[in-house]
């Protein structure tokens, strides 16, 4: 039976199936706009910790790194209780819309990029500090400077958001209700097709899944080695 | 083309100048005056405050108590001075980025980079490396561009902290050219090494330290020939200073 079901699989991923490829459209959709927003977020967040020394940084950095491995479905019920009907945010009316999911998501993924990103560009500013303080370099200018230099060590952090935001299913499914067509994404649809006893869209879903993965990381890592390459 | 900034900046002035690390004088009371012309070159044992002593008057780090004071003030833009580190760090950029970097926070206007940057790295016998990625120079080279980094501030007063130290003879002998230049060229420079022989190639007048004091200061040619004192002599002899 798992035999047929892999072949079944494999038809519908080099066909195109067209349900597929919508599934798998929303899914980058909201899994890049999230690494996306979370990047914008993250990575000054993380520079400015790892650069500015105030009352309670240390807490600040514990309190981030314990958001790393903050709980999806938690997340996904918190954003679920802002945008309800009767939420705080309720009238906007994103309840159960791909901004939903990217929203989850970003709240997910920021603070992994923003941890991550920290550690990378304080531990640049060990390396700078002497240098830019010489040259008497101010304060934004350095933190563009860390950024700017650490920036393929920096793919890593976002790879490794990407990969939360890829793979998570608990938040999206709460906030972005699993809708056909609408709010359906990889991760959604492989559970609920799983249930169903549909296997081969499941595991065509997981092998696209998987190539998508493996293909993002090996292209970041080319684009690292050579741009090491030029730029040292 | 530094008068200007020379009459900003020096002489640069030290007085009884203690810094600190808990209980331990790094520098106890160093008392020095720096002064327009022919480098000054600090000498002494290791620990003995060299390194202490120039990221003091570079402003890079405070004093517990004394006085420094460049051109009769406690306060100076620090765009007139420059260092070097014994061990600099290559910003992860090319060889003409780390130039074009050094331009740019020193306010040099966007369009005058391109020439001046070349400039440099002609000065300090770089060119043609200029898209070579700076952390893949070799040692020589990479004190040769944290050099035209330092020229790139066009600094009235050049701090060099061992600048030679682990780097072969040619490469020690351009490294001494460029510091002849730029003194040539009006900049004070204040360099710290062990290399005795080298005081004596660069040195207009030398500072021996010793255990966080300034044990002798003079000429270079007095101070080789007749040391005042029982370290100086020693130091110069080749015998261990403890």
């Amino acid at each position: 039976m798992a035999g047929v079901d892999d072949v079944s699989a494999l038809h519908l991923v080099l066909t195109g199936d067209p349900v597929l490829l919508a599934i798998v459209r929303l899914s980058l959709v909201v899994s890049l706009s999230a690494v996306f927003f979370s990047a914008l977020i993250g990575v000054p967040v993380g520079a400015f910790i790892a650069l500015i020394r105030y009352p309670g940084r240390e807490a600040t950095i514990v309190f981030l790194n314990a958001l790393m491995g903050l709980p999806p479905v938690v997340a996904g019920l918190t954003i679920f209780l802002l945008l309800s009907r009767s939420g705080p945010l309720g009238s906007w009316g994103l309840l159960f819309t791909p901004t939903a999911m990217v929203i989850a998501q970003t709240v997910l993924v920021a603070p992994i990029i923003a941890a991550l990103s920290r550690q990378t560009i304080e531990d640049l500013w060990v390396e700078y500090h002497d240098e830019l303080s010489a040259m008497n370099v101010g304060a934004v200018r350095r933190i563009v400077t860390l950024i700017w230099d650490a920036r393929f060590s920096l793919v890593t952090a976002l790879l490794a958001g990407f990969g939360r935001a890829a793979a998570e299913v608990g938040a999206i499914i709460i906030v972005g209700g699993n809708i056909d067509g609408f709010t359906r994404t990889m991760t959604t649809a492989i559970a609920l097709e799983t249930s169903k006893g549909d296997l081969p869209l499941a595991i065509g879903l997981g092998i696209v899944l998987i190539s998508i993965v493996i293909l993002i990381n090996a292209l970041a890592w080319g684009v690292r080695r050579a741009a090491e390459r030029f730029a040292g | 083309m530094n008068m200007r900034n020379l009459a900003f900046d020096l002489p640069l002035m030290l007085v009884d100048v203690r810094i600190l690390a808990g209980a331990v004088a790094i520098l106890d009371k160093i008392t020095l005056k720096l002064d327009a012309g022919e480098p000054t070159v600090l000498i002494g044992p290791n620990g003995s405050g060299k390194t202490t002593l120039l990221r003091a008057a570079m402003g890079l780090i405070p004093t517990s108590s004394g006085l420094i004071t460049w051109g009769s003030r406690a306060q100076s833009l620090p765009a007139r001075r420059a260092i070097v580190f014994q061990r600099p760090t290559m910003l992860r950029r090319s060889t003409a980025g780390n130039v074009r970097y050094a331009l740019a926070a020193a306010n040099v206007l966007r369009e005058k980079r391109g020439q001046r940057t070349a400039e440099l790295l002609a000065d300090v016998g770089l060119t043609g490396l200029g898209r070579r990625p700076a952390r893949r120079l070799s040692g020589g080279e990479q004190q040769r561009l944290a050099l035209a980094r330092a020229l790139a501030r066009d600094p009235a007063i050049l701090f060099l902290d061992e600048p030679t130290a682990s780097l072969d003879p040619a490469a020690t002998k351009a490294i001494e050219d460029i510091v002849r230049a730029v003194t040539a060229r009006g900049v004070k420079v204040v360099m710290s090494t062990h290399d005795l022989g080298q005081a004596r190639r660069i040195g207009g007048d030398v500072v021996l330290l010793h255990r966080g004091r300034l044990i002798e200061s003079a000429p270079a040619s007095e101070f080789f020939n007749r040391p005042r004192t029982e370290e100086a002599r020693k130091f110069i002899a080749g015998e261990l200073l403890v």
